[in-house]
């Protein structure tokens, strides 16, 4: 029964979704206010039944109901309660709902918070939203409907979920990573919406900035969630795959990231604004790309995703009708816009330019690194060839080492002209004593690399910079610390993102360079040496776990004869799957990583060992995380509470 | 009001994004075969035995009508075709080789173990270094190689039962008869 009402709201929301396409839509067209009005409450509706649906399929999930064939694929009854509310969104068709789930709830929020549009504005954003979200609906009860049965014969003990994501990095990644890839739908909206009224002025980036922001905070978060998933997960200590599912997540992120930058330009200064228009539009549709890759089967990715051409042919469709559509509206409208406001080289808005071109070639390289195999395949009839990690390497890395480079001056930059509060020669300075400090310190700890010493030098003359402005700013002020508190909270989130960078920047390349790793068969008793500790392979045992059974291993760690701490890495066999996961286990330090993982059972007692010394492996997620709340921080900022509560009373009673 | 056609420069990237896209589907979807790989000799390997510290090379694949079937425990469509290979191998005397392929053996054997083994032997290609050599796109892929050790087949996706009649059963009917 309860799947069935989960499959009859999900029909409602369709219905609701396709009124919130039209009403409004109609209503601006014929100029009829109560037309327009009823985006509101359809979208309170849509979210509503939406959510409903949601809670079902969780529900079809606690209560074992095997019958619902998605739950019998992947869900069992000894999963433990946690991972079986995981297992909602375990595989592509429950994902899928909660990716519309997120759709349902970004158009509602938009609905509440969005009172002080104009009245046409509000209408127009949120019948584009209605128009996602009939194609996500209709995607889902054509091609992937979570909630079909297999009666009259069904199995009375369901498959197990995937052991891979039976963890909680894999409870909280999705949800994360879905808030931001379908955040960006927001700006998207806001974008087509303006390019539709031809009203192209800066009003629309101020709208879009917050939205824009926490989009990209949550992308943020579930990027760098993933990457430290696959890094404890795994089993084998890698934090990034230049995957094409990961490159699926990181491009979005990259536009994003221009994006949230030139949508600052666009309202401060009025500048850059068909562009910025472009950058939205390109943000959400290399979202819907990443759908498109990831669930049609068209690259063979190690997430291996349910692949099934008629839901690659219907994505395919729907980005063809959205962005093509949108990218033609784009076309038409943005002719003759013309920004005024000039600015000089060195200016915040030319640097920004600068970013924005960087950032957008970056993607550009990451995207032809992804479509290539596609691509040769497609045109010579060849065979299957895999770009991998070295031309990532080769291509991003020196791209992104000019965007650093860039970084450290930017944030001196000031709008319009930045010449009088700037000068080259200082910035020569702090960039020479940057060198100096880290060279010396290098050449104390014995590790003299150069592509270590060279970003970890701009990363320090980027904080040297970040610092430099705070002071700055607090020079002129008698109570220093007052005067530090009281900077707006969007100048925090300034910091803290580009902290974040800079604090990521520097686990990154430390992680690269200095990890070290044996691979080695090792008997109880048998000692291994690496990075100055000593591993010690204690002994084997059995353990139980709910829906498991497991060889751990006991390895004791110690440096120079002191105990440093014992690990226990496993192999568990999932009774229900019988599949076969490694568990590492690892002990984490700010400077350093230790990771032990269990290879195979060699001979009698004998293990195959994996062993890694990570030095500054957490900086990447620890960055990550700063990146994220300099986003959130930034839409905390006062200014957009306060054109919020000034408005609210005005249109309150509009979405009951 | 002059026609500013440099905004149309991301639309046309777009579509040829799109085209790019539609023509790796109409690719992929037909499991086609390309052709440079038929008739060429099965390549040359040195890998390990699933179950023992005997080494694999081509000479094992050659001397009957071989179905060499690259599969791993992570891909579901093997799954799915595991029924019908166990079929195949039991009732229409075909002989079937396993290419576990970028797997890990203790996995592979536990799958094995739970599912059941139709494969004469399995060849460890944990590397994907013989996957490379075949062109393989990903698993499930199965190969049909004659007496001589040559390639005269290539099916990309799950071996289903209209797969079998319709495709693999001929070949290996043609090939048995012409030898």
């Amino acid at each position: 029964m309860i799947a069935e009402l989960g499959h009859f709201s999900l029909i409602l929301a369709l219905g609701i979704s396709f009124c919130l396409m039209v009403l409004p839509s109609w209503g601006v067209y014929s100029r009829n206010l109560t037309l327009m009005h009823t985006g509101g409450s359809m979208a309170a509706g849509l979210f509503v039944f939406l959510l409903t649906s949601f809670l079902c399929l969780g529900y079809a999930f606690i209560t074992d109901d095997f019958s619902v064939s998605y739950v019998a694929r992947n869900s069992n009854t000894a999963l433990p309660v946690a991972y079986k509310i995981s297992a909602v969104w375990g595989a592509h068709e429950g994902s899928f709902l909660l990716w519309t789930l997120v759709l349902g709830t970004w158009t509602f929020a938009v609905a509440l918070f969005s009172r002080d549009l104009t009245v046409d504005m509000r209408a127009r954003v949120l019948s584009v939203l209605g128009v996602l979200a009939v194609g996500f609906i209709l995607f889902l009860l054509l091609t992937s409907n979570p909630f079909d049965r297999s009666l009259p014969v069904y199995p009375t003990e369901g498959s197990d979920l995937n052991p891979l994501l039976q963890d909680f990095g894999l409870i909280v990644h999705p949800p994360m990573l879905y808030v931001g890839y379908v955040g960006f739908a927001v700006p998207f909206a806001f974008a087509i919406a303006t390019l539709w009224s031809g009203r192209l002025d800066t009003a629309w980036a101020r709208w879009s900035r917050p939205w824009t922001n926490i989009a990209w905070a949550f992308l943020t978060l579930g990027i760098t969630l993933g990457s430290w998933w696959a890094y404890y997960e795994l089993g084998w200590g890698g934090w990034w795959f230049w995957d094409a599912v990961e490159n699926a997540s990181f491009m979005p992120w990259l536009i994003g990231t221009a994006l949230v930058h030139s949508l600052a330009s666009t309202e401060k200064r009025g500048v850059f604004k068909s562009w910025t228009v472009l950058l939205a539009i390109a943000a959400f549709s290399l979202s819907l790309l990443g759908g498109f890759l990831v669930r049609s089967g068209v690259l063979t990715s190690v997430h291996a995703f349910a692949q099934d051409p008629e839901r690659g042919l219907y994505i395919l469709v729907f980005l063809v009708l959205v962005i093509g559509s949108s990218l033609t509206l784009y076309a038409v409208r943005a002719q003759g816009i013309k920004s005024n406001a000039l600015f000089t080289w060195s200016s915040r808005e030319a640097l920004i330019l600068v970013n924005n071109l960087l950032l957008a070639v970056a993607t550009g390289a990451v995207l032809l690194g992804t479509l290539y195999p596609l691509a040769y395949e497609a045109f010579t009839g060849g065979d299957k060839i895999s770009v991998g990690p070295p031309y990532f390497a080769s291509v991003f890395v020196p791209i992104v080492m000019v965007l650093f480079a860039f970084m450290a001056i930017s944030t001196r930059s000031r709008w319009k002209d930045t010449s009088a509060g700037f000068s080259p020669r200082r910035q020569a300075v702090y960039f020479a004593a940057a060198v100096a400090i880290v060279s010396l310190l290098s050449a104390l700890l014995a590790t003299l690399v150069f592509p270590v010493i060279l970003v970890t030098s701009i990363a320090l003359w980027i904080t040297i910079n970040l610092a430099d402005d705070v002071l700055t700013r607090l020079r002129n002020k008698r109570a220093k610390l007052r005067a530090l508190v009281s900077q707006p909270l969007s100048y925090y989130g300034m910091l803290f993102g580009h902290l974040g960078i800079v604090v990521s920047m520097i686990g990154v390349c430390c992680t690269v360079y200095f990890s070290t790793e044996k691979d080695v068969r090792m008997l109880p008793g048998e000692v291994v040496s690496l990075g100055g500790y000593e591993f010690e392979f204690h002994r084997m045992k059995k353990v139980q776990g709910p829906n498991y059974v497991a060889d751990q291993g006991e390895i004791k760690v110690s440096r120079d004869g002191e105990p440093v701490t014992t690990l226990f890495p496993e192999k568990r066999l999932y009774t229900a799957s019988q599949s076969v996961m490694t568990e590492a286990d690892m002990d984490p330090g700010f400077f350093r990583d230790l990771y032990v993982a269990l290879g195979e059972p060699v001979g009698e007692s004998a293990w195959a060992v994996r062993v890694h010394v990570k030095p500054f492996v957490r900086w990447i997620w620890f960055g990550g995380l700063l990146v994220a709340l300099g986003g959130i921080l930034a839409v905390l900022d006062k200014r957009y509470r306060l054109s919020r509560r000034t408005s609210e009373s005005v249109v309150g009673a509009s979405v009951v | 009001m002059t026609l500013n056609k440099s905004l149309l420069i991301p639309l046309v990237v777009f579509i040829l994004l799109i085209l790019l896209l539609a023509l790796g589907f109409t690719l992929k979807d037909p499991h086609f075969l390309p052709s440079e790989l038929i008739d060429k000799p099965f390549p040359e390997f040195s890998l390990s035995d699933l179950y023992s510290a005997k080494t694999r090379t081509r000479e094992d694949v050659i001397g009957d009508i071989v179905l060499v079937n690259v599969w791993a425990t992570w891909c579901p469509n093997c799954l799915i075709e595991h029924p019908e290979l166990t079929r195949i191998a039991a009732h229409e005397g075909v002989t079937l080789v396993g290419v576990n392929y970028n797997d890990e053996s203790a996995k592979a054997r536990n799958w094995l173990r739970r599912h059941g083994d139709p494969y004469s032997f399995h060849i460890v290609d944990n590397d994907g270094r013989l996957a490379i050599d075949l062109g393989v796109y990903g698993a499930p892929e199965t190969f049909v190689v004659d007496q001589q050790g040559v390639i005269r087949y290539r099916h990309v996706g799950p071996v289903t039962r209209d797969v079998w009649q319709r495709t693999l059963a001929p070949v290996i009917d043609l090939l048995g008869s012409g030898a």
